[in-house]
């Protein structure tokens, strides 16, 4: 426990220093990304310990705090959580030397790396605490740093607004939390967590939605992920990595943690975060789709990923309202490794979009193309984190999402009972991913191939190593898990027996008999693309390059001419119209000598620009109006209203 | 187990280029015309591989990686499934799933080959086949949840096992004839065979698959062709174990009732061709979508 300790306070503190060094030096940089590194190193340490010795590990210390106490707790169902925060923590650290580096942002940098700090300190503190006041202390200093980070170029609208829509959504979730909390305390009878599956579930409907609603907020679930575009995309690539990566499975968190407490859970818990799980996967792949600024793209696929978390876990939920074993296990861990995996290869995508961006200067994908030749390292990364949150194999994508669709499909078995409707998960995953497929595809395809569409794209340059190191690591990573999936079973197996409590589920040995399988044909995959990839290459070596591509007979190529983010995507933001109301402007052309046009398409996110935005207003307009009527600078009126009080409080006090 | 595994392989590897053979003879029979030879895939295929590669300068490696990706995973998705009656070489619980996202694994690296060449032609090409396939999936998953549902087991060995035979005289025969229907629609989307897709066009705002390999050539253009050879057997494997579900019981007659199935599904597939058009692009999706509703009906009727 020391260990983690440890690693809490050097991450948290790593910052620090550096606020005492000079503006321009890089000392306090160097510093912090050592502390940082360290800090994580402790974590990775008191984690593995625990793991290693199988059970848990905690920590009490008395606070003088009315109901709160230094109570922490390491067990598997937090470990899963952890462990990629450290590695997307350690390996941001170090890209930032070279992204973010002090003598190019002397006004930000030792900000950026003062949060970037004390978030990841909280977040490992929120992911171990046991007391609710000691959590939702942990919760605030995380959604306040994270507001600090995506503020980080304040100079810039952009930023202060999607900082600002955060505020206001972290807040109003930590709202519903602090009822929670408060609610949870009464019914346990102490703020300290419950354990597993020492609460009945009957009766706390409300402290179910409430939940739903705070630890949604932050994990991004479709209707609530109003403030997760424009964040990530203001915010540094490497902080976006550490929001989209890390930060929104806290909420995650939070909710296998809540559900973690009770016993007999409702059908219609399950239910719920099966819905959500669909909306979220389609609806924010669709919207993904639709993007042409690299980063807010990436932003969505997060939304789409919670959604295939959330099918995960409504399956698990209905697993244990059916008492279906089976369902549980494959359930629930397939939302744990797609959390794990998610944490990775997402981190990996924002982390190398982040290089593309330090290279050419811009987020627009329409602006990029051909950057393979330029960047050719980045390039094969992204290519890497691409074909692994497609799902497809042999990257850990497909790991998770294997295990999610072999738990969709148990439900075949009791066909009698409603839960056979889950089985519905399976083609919806299919389309999600047949989707994620084409956006990710599209993604590389613009930026990476093709000829560049802008002079600042053909003139990029590779990354430094101190970049594409960290980033190697992460892919790295997913490549392991994707491989040798069976490492990881025992984390897994742990974490759900932490989940389902004393009086859970025995879980059968052959459940996870087939990874082994898939990792066999995972290795022959590589050994057979190698194999033939060598002879292809060999036969086609002193082949010269110098002719152009085709161009069916036209003799003046441009790259203008190429296909573009927004005319790939067309054709399924047609079909996706009754979701995205995607805007079109311009591109009609009249008469038989039709002058120079514009065309441009937009989509504008569907809940916040289309939903809350004008109902804001509206309330905001209505509200001017009443002033104007109520408060309207007459002192008769105001001593009028003061003698209606009095009538009413007197009429009440008689009644 | 050694053996079967090269039986496997022989009858993928040798037998897989004929089914296109078959396909354009059928075609020109019902032309009038003598047509082809039917081992013309096998001449063509030979021609390419002693050809040179052309490459474009906007290309680079990643425009390899897609025939690569191509034909490897054909081969390895032939292990998973079983050939008529013939036991698939490996088979474990779930590998259906692993059977699908293969396919989706060779169908990211042939679009992206496509992106390569900086070509809006295979860019409109690529748009349109990523488009199809999103919209196939869902009907494929639903056919192997009704499969799933009629057997007690979760990998295609198992799915599509002896059981089948009483299943069509039982309640799920509709079912079963549903999903053959579905299937058989999705096998010519992936394959792009018309009424979806038109090998055959030099119109190329009009094609789908054969405008991605445009710039192809030589021994790459050949492991393409080789390649959605291996993929249409392998897909039709699926479909022909369904509708003839019979077991001789010896490894020959079966193997050769498996064939004669196969052809059979060439020269249906060449006969549709000759009978219908193209679907224009627009209706496209509709059909795809009310595939999917079929295999719904299907579903529904097993679940109930």
């Amino acid at each position: 426990m020391t260990w983690l300790l440890c690693g809490i306070v050097l991450t948290t503190f790593a910052g620090v220093p550096g606020l005492f060094c000079r503006r321009e030096s890089s000392g306090g940089e160097r510093l912090a990304c050592i502390l940082t590194l360290a800090g994580c190193v402790c974590g990775l340490i008191a984690v593995a310990l625990v793991l290693g010795s199988g059970g848990e590990t905690g920590l009490d210390l008395p606070w003088s705090l009315p109901g709160a106490a230094l109570a922490l707790r390491l067990d598997p169902l937090a470990a899963v959580f952890l462990l990629p925060l450290f590695l997307v923590v350690a390996t941001g650290s170090v890209y930032g030397l070279r992204y973010w580096p002090q003598s190019e942002n002397p006004g930000n940098g030792r900000k950026f790396r003062l949060f970037y700090g004390l978030i990841s300190g909280a977040m490992m503190l929120v992911l171990s605490s046991r007391n609710g006041m000691l959590f939702l202390m942990a919760w605030e200093v995380m959604a306040l740093s994270g507001f600090f980070l995506i503020t980080t170029e304040e100079q810039k609208e952009e930023a202060r607004r999607a900082g600002y829509i955060y505020l206001i959504a972290t807040h109003t979730g930590t709202l519903a939390l602090f009822a929670l909390f408060a609610m949870l305390g009464q019914m346990s009878g102490s703020l300290m967590f419950p354990s597993a599956g020492s609460l009945q579930a009957a009766g706390s409907s409300l402290m179910f939605l409430l939940a739903l609603f705070g630890f949604g907020m932050k994990a991004g679930l479709m209707p609530l992920h109003i403030w997760l575009p424009g964040a990530h995309a203001a915010a540094p690539s490497h902080a976006s990595a550490l929001l989209s990566g890390v930060m929104i499975k806290t909420g995650i968190y939070g909710l296998v943690r809540f559900t973690s407490f009770f016993d007999g859970i409702p059908v219609w818990w399950g239910w719920t975060f099966l819905l959500l799980g669909a909306v979220s996967g389609i609806l924010g792949v669709a919207l993904a789709i639709a993007q042409h600024d690299i980063k807010r793209l990436l932003a969505y696929h997060s939304v789409e990923n919670i959604g295939i978390i959330a099918l995960g876990f409504g399956l698990a939920l209905l697993g244990r309202s059916y008492d279906h074993p089976l369902l549980v296990i494959l359930g629930l861990s397939g939302c744990l490794l797609h959390v794990i995996n998610h944490g990775l290869f997402k981190s990996l995508l924002f982390l190398s979009a982040g290089s593309v961006i330090h290279a050419v200067g811009t987020r627009e994908i329409d602006q990029l193309g051909g950057l393979l030749k330029r960047q050719p390292w980045t390039g094969a990364l992204f290519l890497g984190a691409a074909v692994a949150i497609s799902g497809l194999p042999p990257f850990n994508g497909f790991i998770s999402e294997w295990l999610i669709y072999l738990g969709a499909f148990q439900p075949l078995k009791s066909p009698t009972s409603a839960l056979a409707m889950a089985v519905l998960t399976a083609p919806v995953l299919a389309l999600i991913g047949g989707l994620a497929l084409a956006c990710f595809v599209k993604v590389f395809g613009i930026v990476f191939l093709g000829e560049p569409r802008s002079d600042a794209a053909g003139g990029a340059h590779e990354a430094p190593s101190a970049m594409l190191v960290p980033m190697t690591l992460l892919l790295i990573a997913c490549a392991w898990i994707g491989l040798m999936p069976t490492t990881l079973v025992p984390l897994l197996r742990g974490a759900v027996v932490t989940w389902t409590g004393s009086n859970g589920v025995i879980i059968p040995g052959e459940s996870f008999a087939s990874l082994t399988w898939i990792s066999l044909l995972g290795w022959l995959l590589l050994a057979l693309l190698a194999a033939f990839g060598l002879w292809l290459r060999r036969r086609s070596r002193n082949i010269p390059r110098e002719i152009g591509t085709w161009g069916c007979g036209f003799q003046f190529p441009a790259p203008k001419m190429q296909y573009t983010a927004s005319s790939f995507a067309d054709f399924l933001v047609r079909l996706f119209h009754f979701g995205l109301w995607s805007e079109r402007h311009g591109g009609k052309v009249a008469g038989l000598f039709p002058p120079a046009t514009a065309f441009s398409s937009h989509t504008p996110d569907t809940v916040l620009d289309r939903v809350l935005l004008p109902v804001f207003l509206a309330v905001a307009w209505f509200c001017r109006q009443l002033r104007a009527v109520i408060h309207n600078g007459i002192l008769a009126f105001y001593l009028l209203y003061i003698a209606l009080t009095v009538i009413v409080l007197l009429a009440l006090f008689i009644l | 187990m050694i053996i079967r595994l090269f039986l496997h392989l022989a009858l993928l590897l040798l037998f897989a280029p004929l089914l296109q053979g078959v396909i354009t003879r059928t075609k020109a029979l019902f032309a009038g015309r003598v047509g082809a030879p039917l081992l013309q895939p096998y001449y063509d295929l030979a021609r390419l591989w002693r050809k040179g590669f052309v490459f474009s300068r906007t290309t680079t490696w990643v425009f390899l990686a897609g025939p690569l990706v191509g034909l490897v995973v054909p081969l390895l998705a032939s292990l998973l499934i079983p050939f008529g009656a013939l036991p698939a070489p490996i088979s474990f619980e779930g590998d259906l799933v692993l059977f699908v996202y293969l396919f989706a694994l060779s169908r990211f690296f042939t679009v992206a080959a496509a992106l390569d060449t900086g070509s809006s032609f295979e860019g409109m090409g690529a748009a349109r086949e990523v488009t199809f396939s999103c919209l196939a999936e869902p009907t494929l998953l639903f056919a192997l949840l009704v499969l799933a549902r009629l057997s007690d087991g979760l990998s295609l060995g198992t799915l599509l096992g002896s059981h089948l035979l009483p299943a069509w005289h039982s309640d799920a025969g509709a079912s079963l004839g549903l999903i053959l229907v579905s299937l058989f629609l999705v096998l010519l989307v992936e394959n792009s065979r018309i009424p979806f897709d038109d090998p055959n066009t030099h119109l190329e705002l009009t094609m789908i698959h054969e405008v991605m390999i445009l710039d192809h050539s030589g021994p790459a253009l050949g492991m393409i062709l080789y390649g959605a050879a291996l993929k249409m057997m392998v897909m039709g494997a699926l479909l022909v174990r369904l509708a003839l579900p019979w077991q001789t019981g010896w490894w020959l007659s079966d193997a050769l009732l498996f064939l004669a199935g196969l052809t059979g599904l060439a020269v249906l597939i060449g006969v549709i061709e000759s009978i219908m058009a193209r679907l224009r692009l627009p209706r496209v999706p509709q059909v795809l979508v009310g595939t999917m509703l079929l295999s719904i009906f299907a579903l529904v009727l097993v679940l109930r």
